[in-house]
């Protein structure tokens, strides 16, 4: 299987919610919504994130959407509007996750369109 | 003056397909884009959204210094360049432009009619979110206040408290539509209220139809930031065409609560199903609960589907009865923050870049300014910030960093000493250290945001009407 960067399979967006952040991340196709919704955990999404958030993570499903929805509940810095932080709004989490390296297999990279 | 609180009858429209556009998704967005709204297509609504969660605390300070402030004044700005094309299209506009100062905004904005010229226009202001002053007095009737992320009492903050409100639901705009606004001034309320408010007014949905309600509900939420569904802030950003051009989003809403979104033509930006569902995901928690003051809406229900060049229809939204308690936004003191910054050229440029930090803390602590950790901070910006532990550029030397750095706290004076030991780097330093611009790093105010919620009982809200 190759170790691709979930941007190949997926898309995402980020932003503020309380003293943390939420980044929703959007499968580029029905296979690769299935192969995300059965790997991409929260364990692993705490793994991969735990530099910018020390905090628990929470996921949500909305298939309808081929959305899995994160909340990282301390990304921001510590201290809500006290932070100093330059991405003190959660505005580029969504870009970390796509940074995320999996093994994916080869038929749901076949079956997912190229990112532009 | 007239009242139309309580009004019997409605008002009602008697279109079928309703535009209901947002030209605005936060305070500080550009102003070209409800212009273009107003000015390039067809359009029957102008929603606005000037609200941040710290913005109504400001807006609190800036009347207690001035009692003709506390409102967004970009809106009276727009306004002004726009209001004969509003007459003339009859264009009703919808913004929480208010404030903590709604009479003065439409003090404002009748000076503006009165300059063109433009006599009848009804401006509605709906109150009832600001409940500063009442605070006190809900706490005694056991209202607690407390914070919705740490269970904290209200009391551990209640002295330092300076704004107050309740995000109001979309009912009352509503009626002030049903009383004939042609421009509704609200202040806190939800920013898919905008939306969902002309919908009940054109179709009377009741308090009751929760599926209609949700459907308006999450129709607000996918326009209520503007240019990011319209492909703004995309991941796969070399899709969208002419960016620089990019056209803000219009709801064509119909009585069953299915709508589409588009944009006008001409415009630049994309509206396919990715973008939106982008937008969809924005601040957003459990996607089968999306709570607000009028409907509990499921994201998970709805079917969104192409319907040609940029449009996208949404159908089959589920809605559910809102919960008994309305979310309320509280500021309070926090305490203060000062940051700085500087730019530090290579060769060696992240370690130079560290020295100059070690150097600050140093002289601060040789002169009894010492900080604890979690007050002192650092960022090399250009060595891999934003994606801290993950995407590194310090594998190399960078050809430049910025050093940022700051102090916070509760004394003012101590924060206020860090700015000055910043600058002397620049002569004092390794070499290669310039970028400083702005003066000296200044303490301002950290405003916090203390979320919390009220029982809808004790919630009242008022609608009135002023003439031009």
């Amino acid at each position: 299987m190759p170790n691709i960067e979930l941007n190949r399979i997926a898309m995402a967006r980020s932003g503020d919610k309380g003293e943390g952040s939420n980044a929703g991340i959007m499968a580029r196709s029905p296979e690769a919504y299935a192969f995300l919704k059965a790997e991409l955990t929260e364990d692993l999404l705490k793994a991969h994130m735990r530099a910018i958030n020390p905090g628990a993570v929470t996921r949500y499903a909305a298939d309808n959407m081929l959305v899995l929805n994160f909340i990282l509940h301390d990304s921001l810095g510590g201290g809500g509007s006290a932070s100093l932080k330059t991405d003190a709004q959660g505005k580029t989490h969504g870009l970390a996750v796509l940074r995320m390296v999996m093994d994916v297999p080869q038929d749901v990279i076949d079956a997912t369109p190229e990112p532009a | 003056m007239h009242s139309a609180h309580n009004s019997d009858f409605r008002n009602m429209g008697t279109k079928e397909k309703v535009l209901i556009a947002n030209g605005q998704g936060f305070w500080g967005d550009s102003i070209l884009g409800p212009i273009r709204l107003v000015n390039e297509g067809p359009l029957d609504y102008l929603t606005l959204d000037y609200l941040a969660e710290v913005t109504l605390s400001i807006m609190q300070k800036l009347r207690s210094r001035d009692p003709k402030k506390g409102y967004a004044t970009d809106f009276v700005k727009l306004i002004d360049r726009v209001l004969p094309q509003l007459i003339e299209k009859d264009i009703k506009v919808i913004a929480n432009a208010g404030g903590v100062n709604p009479h003065a905004c439409k003090d404002a904005l009748l000076e503006v009619a009165a300059k063109h010229g433009v006599k009848g226009l009804k401006i509605a202001i709906v109150e009832g979110d600001d409940i500063l002053t009442d605070l006190d007095d809900l706490m005694a009737k056991g209202e607690g206040f407390q914070n919705m992320d740490t269970g904290a009492p209200l009391t551990d903050v209640r002295d330092t408290v300076s704004s107050a409100n309740i995000y109001l639901g979309a009912f009352p705009i509503a009626e002030a539509l049903d009383g004939g606004a042609q421009i509704v001034l609200t202040g806190r309320g939800t920013d898919p209220g905008l939306v969902l408010g002309p919908m009940i007014h054109e179709f009377g949905w009741t308090k009751e139809q929760f599926d209609l309600l949700a459907a308006g509900t999450i129709a607000g939420h996918m326009v209520e930031c503007g240019a990011q569904c319209t492909g703004g802030n995309y991941t796969d950003w070399k899709r969208i065409p002419d960016m620089a051009m990019i056209g803000y989003p219009i709801i064509e809403a119909t009585a069953d609560g299915s709508f589409t979104i588009t944009k006008h033509e001409n415009t630049g930006g994309l509206i396919d199903v990715s973008t939106i569902t982008h937008q969809l995901c924005y601040e957003m928690g459990d996607p089968e609960n999306y709570l607000g003051p009028d409907c509990c809406a499921d994201f998970t229900s709805v079917k969104i589907e192409q319907d040609g060049k940029d449009r996208v229809r949404v159908s089959g939204a589920v809605g559910s009865p809102p919960p008994e308690t309305l979310k309320v936004s509280i500021s309070y003191h926090e305490g203060w923050k000062a940051a700085g910054q500087l730019t530090i050229c290579g060769p060696d440029a992240l370690a130079k870049a560290k020295l100059c930090a070690d150097i600050v803390w140093k002289r601060l602590a040789f002169d009894g300014a010492e900080y604890l950790e979690e007050e002192r901070f650092e960022e090399y910006v250009g060595s891999g910030v934003c994606h801290e532990g993950i995407a590194s550029g310090t594998d190399s030397d960078p050809a430049e960093v910025v050093l940022r750095m700051g102090v916070r706290g509760p004394d003012r004076k101590k924060v206020d000493r860090f700015g000055p030991e910043l600058v002397p780097l620049v002569t004092s330093g390794p070499p290669g250290v310039t970028g400083f611009a702005g003066g000296r790093p200044k303490a301002t105010e950290v405003i916090g945001f203390w979320p919390a919620l009220l029982h809808h009982k004790h919630v009242s809200t008022k609608v009135e009407v002023f003439e031009s």
